[in-house]
Order: C-alpha cells, then structure tokens, then sequence
C-alpha cells in the first residue's frame, strides 16, 4: 500500500452530511473486476450537475477533501476508497466516517481524518473556494490556508502502518504459530466442506 | 467480572495481541460473494498466497444475478460471476452457483444451510453481514482488502469497538412489524447514531420475535452506522437451526446447546452506550428521505424543512426533498407510486412474502403500480412455492421472480427508471440506490404490499386483511 507522511496540497470543500458510498461510487460501477481505474466514476451522478462542488472552479488537483459527518457511510464496498484515491485525494477530513471505509482507506494508504465538528466547519470557512492545506502525519497537525495549525488524533498502530506504507497481510503473517495454535485450540464448530 | 455477550465472542476469538495494536481475531465463517471478491483473490495470487481455510469459507452468486430466466446479457455481470467460479475452483471454495437450488442472497443462505450459529465471529465483503448477529454471533461487514486478509490468514486485526445496549420495551402493536421497530430505532439514534459500536439488542419485543424478524433486525444494524449487531440466543435460535444442513445433530447438537446456552449478557455487564425504546406507541414506517434515518409514522407527514432550526438539517432536509421530489408537509399517506420491491437481505424470507401474501391475497395490485417479489433465495422461493403464495402474489398482478439482490442495490437489470418512486422492502434509500434518479421509499413486507394495492402509501392496519 501507498505511505504516507505529509502533503501541502490545494484542498475542497463538500459541506453535506451523511455522504454515502453509493454516491462516491454508484453500483453499476462494481462489476468491474479491476482495482485500479474507478477515478473518473468518483461521485458520477452528482458531477453530472455542473454547480456540484467537485465542478466548481478551482477544484482541480484538489488532495484533500473536507466534509460533513458520517462521511462513508453504508455499504462495504472499497471501491469507494479506491475511487477518491485514484481521483486524486490522499486525505479525507471529516467530523466522522462510517467504520468500514475508514478501515478501507486505511487498508490503501488514505488517511481519513477526524476533527472536531467545529474545527471542520472552520476550516472549510478558510478554505472557502480554494486553499492550500497541510496535513502532516508524523507531526500530527494540519496547517491551514490562514497559517493556523490544527492537531488531530490518529490511532498509533493506524499511524505508524501508514507512515511505513506496510502491508497488514505480512504483518499477520507474522502470527502464524499463533494462528495455528488457536486453530488447534479451539477449532471452529462449523464447516463449508461438505456442503 | 461481568460480561456482555459481545465481549464473551470476541475474548475467545482473540489470536494473539500487542499493546498499542489491535487484536487479532480469529473468524470462524467466510462469506463470498462475486462483487467484493475479485481483487482479493487477484491480491492472493500476485502474492503467491493461498486460501487458509476453505472449509470455513463459502460462497454464493447474488449482487448481479438476473431474476428472470435466460443468460446473464449484461458482459461485466457474467465476466464477474465467472471470475467468482474460476476463483471457487481454484481455491477449493464451495461456491453456491445459479441455478444449483442453493444459491440466493448471502445473508439469507447462510442462516437457512445452518452455517450463521451462536458464538461464532462472521465476515463478509458486505455492509449487511450485521444480519447474522441474529443468531447471537459476532458478524460485521469488510472491504476487499481485509476479504484478501481472511482468505490469506483466516484472521483479522481489529481494534476493540464499543458497545451499545438497545433495550426495548412494551409490545409490538398488531400490524407493527420488526422492520417497523428497527426504521423507527434509526430515526431516533440517527444514520450515524451507533457509528464505532456493537449493538446489543434486548428487551421483551425481542425474545418475542422469530428468526426471521430478528434478522430484519440486525441486517440494518449498519444504517444506524454500527459496526455490528447481535441478539442473544435462546430456544428460538435452537428451535431454527436444528436439524439445517451445517448444523451439529446427535449429541454433538446437545453440547452445540450446552455452549450457546452460555452467551448472554450478565445482568450486571455495563455498556459503552445505552438506551431504551418502548416499542407499544410505534406505528408503521414510511421512509421519505434520502437515508434511513428520515423516516416517520405513516399516520404522519413529510417535514418542513422551514421548522428544522439546525442548518446543515435543514439543508440536507431541503436537498432530500428536491430529490424526492416531495413537497413540505404533505401527509404521508398521499405520496402516490409507481414500483414495489418485494425482496432483499432485510425482508425476504418466508416469513416476510407471508407477511406480504397475506395482505394481497384475493385483491389486486393498483394499474398504475408495477410490482414484484423476488425471494431471497431458491430454497425460500421453493418452500413459498410449496405454500401457495406465488399464486397469491400472481393472481394479484406482481411479478413472481427468482432469487438474488435484485432491485435493492440494482446490479441487475432490476432497476427504477428516473423519476420512479418506490415502496421497498430493501434497506436503503440513498440517491441512486435502485437506479439513476429512483426514489425509493423504505418499508415493511406488509406496508409494501399495502401500498401495491392502494397506488399509495397507506396504513397496513386499517386495511382490509388487517380487520378480516
């Protein structure tokens, strides 16, 4: 997966609540058996609408998203993820994200970064129609387009795995003794075999 | 020390931990499907990995099946589906293919073949895997990258969620179904109300309730935003796994009794997170926005975004509507259709196309209404066939299809054309959902049907099945 450390990058805003994942990526983009390639489906119904946020002047090479609560939320599907990355965002700002994409992007080097509901609403304010932001990692802070730092919390292990850019497979595998001793432990009671 | 039954399954599945890592845990039951699946299986081979365990791993064919009868015409629908075939082979997966009489939405096939059991942890490429915590089992949904995970290692580092208690109170009204409490539950805790946590729920109206409305239950765990969602076993869950195909029979069956009888919350346990819902003022649920939090009782009417004080409310509340197409505070009840979805993970079992047969049978769906029922597996299809109801159903004008997904998320040819307004069974009313500019409103079997004969909503219980 793609490391990440820190990145000054022209950021936009997109102030809804609740943005689900069938809107960042619409299911009739998910029969396609590739990872790679779901950046220009990013939010496809709503950029049919010219007003749409990622429309407006000033939102090109944009690689850090800002918005509303609960971003992510709904279905599973890591397209979603993959979408935005491939796009071009590296960081997700949001007052929450819904579990299963949070772990999504983790898994491919997306940081997505939670701040208070109201430091969310006032850096969108700086950001206004285009800015430059900071988000680094190591440090912990964001810089924003007015100079003002803001810190953020990040888990250690989600941290540090992302600095390194480390695979959790290998990590995990790692374990194997351990997995083959819980597994001699306490076997599962149920089996697909013979079904 | 006092225990919760989240808690119970998740220390015995810990594989190993580190301080300042998450724990590794170890998942008992592998659900496949073939839209989340490829890319593992791609990751698997571009490593030299192998599957672990693929006796613990099963997979079904149910996001992009057609439900009529004939080849699969759409050429990424079939490239995916034989990608998954390919793949099952492969890695020596069992996979429950069309047209083999097993096959069916993933979160129905597990509990009916008897694989979804108390105790065990269960993972799917899917947000709705929250359905099988029905059985008092830890089920949560994940993305492709930790499928690849599970398939390589059989585990899955997690850090430790919250937890939550929804205890419920009083008892469901007549004509009030689990599909009713659950939408009204997501109403008031909010699409993001249970966001970081397993959900525990309890209460009288739970013990109440069969499998089959449990399940409806749990699979919408994930809409309040929860990671996971679990109801503690009791006869109820016994008396429906005995005797199903992945199920322990002589006395490895009692000593199957003698550990599920064990996973319950000790009456002293304490949750991150608690609350109450009394379930006997509960009416019928209608759906009228864009999640499905923005719901309210049938008997009511679509809000006014000019009395919501908070702004970003407000806001999301206007976009909804516009959306929607629905004006401020019209009731309910005058909101006309053109579909209706009978199916999906939340509300097609037997159970539910009972639910529905029995308020349709001997009336007509409205000309103006297309509507249909798609089973949520073969073996559902089958044993609704057994009892008559596709006749039920056919003679009131819906369409009698076969199992799979279908029109809850659209992958299939099974889609609403722009501007089409739906009452759904499914489990979400995001924009889009059930095709390009739909507008799905969510509800009850009973409610669905309800409407498929009116041409609009109405309330289920003052109608002609509900007084007879």
């Amino acid at each position: 997966m793609k490391a990440f450390r820190s990145i000054t990058a022209r950021a936009t805003v997109l102030d809804r609540p609740d943005v689900d994942t069938d809107q960042i990526i619409p299911k009739q983009f998910l029969k396609r058996i590739e990872r790679t390639g779901y950046g220009e489906f990013l939010f496809y119904d709503w950029r049919q609408d010219p007003d749409f946020e990622l429309n407006r002047p000033g939102c090109d090479g944009a690689r850090i998203l800002v918005t509303g609560p609960n971003f992510g939320c709904g279905s599973s599907r890591e397209h979603a993820a993959w979408a935005l990355q491939a796009y071009g965002f590296d960081v997700v700002i949001a007052p929450s994200f819904g579990d299963i994409f949070s772990t999504n992007a983790h898994h491919i080097g997306l940081l997505p970064l939670r701040l208070a509901p109201d430091e969310v609403k006032e850096l969108m304010a700086t950001i206004g129609g285009g800015g430059e932001v900071t988000v680094d990692l190591e440090a912990q802070a964001i810089l924003d387009p007015v100079g003002r730092v803001l810190e953020f919390e990040v888990d250690p292990f989600i941290r540090h795995c992302l600095l390194d850019g480390r695979d959790t497979n290998g990590l995990t595998l790692r374990h194997e003794d351990a997995i083959a001793a819980f597994e001699a432990r306490s076997p599962s009671p149920v089996s697909t075999a013979p079904l | 020390m006092a225990k919760t039954l989240f808690e119970r399954i998740w220390e015995s599945h810990v594989v190993h931990e580190t301080p300042g890592e998450p724990a590794l845990l170890y998942i008992d039951l592998h659900l496949i499907h073939e839209v989340t699946s490829p890319q593992a299986f791609e990751g698997l081979r571009l490593a030299g990995r192998t599957v672990r365990r693929p006796d613990l791993s099963i997979a079904t064919m149910d996001h992009n099946v057609p439900t009529l009868p004939g080849p699969i015409e759409d050429p990424l629908a079939r490239a995916q589906l034989e990608a998954l075939r390919a793949n099952c082979e492969e890695f020596g997966i069992p996979l429950c293919a069309t047209g083999s009489g097993r096959e069916g939405i993933v979160h129905v096939i597990g509990p009916e073949l008897g694989l979804s059991q108390p105790g065990l942890t269960i993972v799917c490429g899917d947000s709705h895997t929250s359905t099988h915590g029905a059985f008092g089992a830890l089920a949560f949904g994940i993305g492709t990258s930790e499928v690849e995970h599970v398939l390589a290692t059989q585990t899955l580092p997690r850090p430790r969620p919250k937890t939550m208690r929804i205890l419920y109170s009083g008892s469901l009204p007549l004509g009030v179904t689990p599909k009713d409490a659950i939408l009204g539950t997501i109403g008031r805790i909010g699409v993001g109300g249970a966001v970081g946590h397993v959900v525990e729920y309890a209460g009288e109206p739970i013990r109440a309730l069969s499998m089959e409305g449990r399940l409806t239950i749990c699979n919408m765990s994930i809409e309040a935003g929860a990671r996971a969602g679990m109801i503690a076993p009791d006869d109820t869950t016994f008396a429906y796994l005995e005797g199903r195909p992945a199920t322990p029979s002589g006395a490895e069956w009692e000593r199957a009794l003698d550990r599920w009888r064990e996973l319950s919350t000790d009456d002293d346990a304490t949750f991150d997170t608690e609350i109450a819902i009394d379930v006997a003022e509960l009416e019928p649920q209608v759906t009228w926005g864009t999640n499905p939090g923005m719901v309210g009782p049938v008997g009511g009417a679509v809000p006014d975004p000019a009395e919501i004080d908070d702004p970003d409310e407000r806001a999301a509340t206007e976009r909804a509507l516009a959306y929607m197409g629905l004006e401020p505070g019209i009731p309910l009840q005058e909101i006309r259709i053109d579909r209706v979805f009978i199916g999906s993970c939340t509300n097609a079992r037997i159970d539910d196309l009972r639910e529905a047969a029995r308020v349709v049978d001997g009336q007509r769906v409205a000309p103006t209404v297309t509507a249909m029922v798609v089973p949520g597996s073969a073996k559902v299809k089958r044993q609704a066939e057994e009892e008559g109801l596709d006749r039920v159903f056919e003679r009131a004008g819906f369409e009698w299809r076969n199992a799979g997904c279908s029109m809850c998320l659209g992958m299939n040819p099974d889609i609403l054309a722009p501007g089409e307004r739906c009452a759904s069974t499914s489990n979400r009313n995001f924009e889009g959902r059930q095709g390009a500019g739909g507008r799905t409103h969510l509800v009850s079997p009973a409610m669905a049907a309800a409407a498929a004969l009116a041409g609009h909503f109405v309330d289920v219980r003052e109608t002609a099945a509900a007084r007879a």
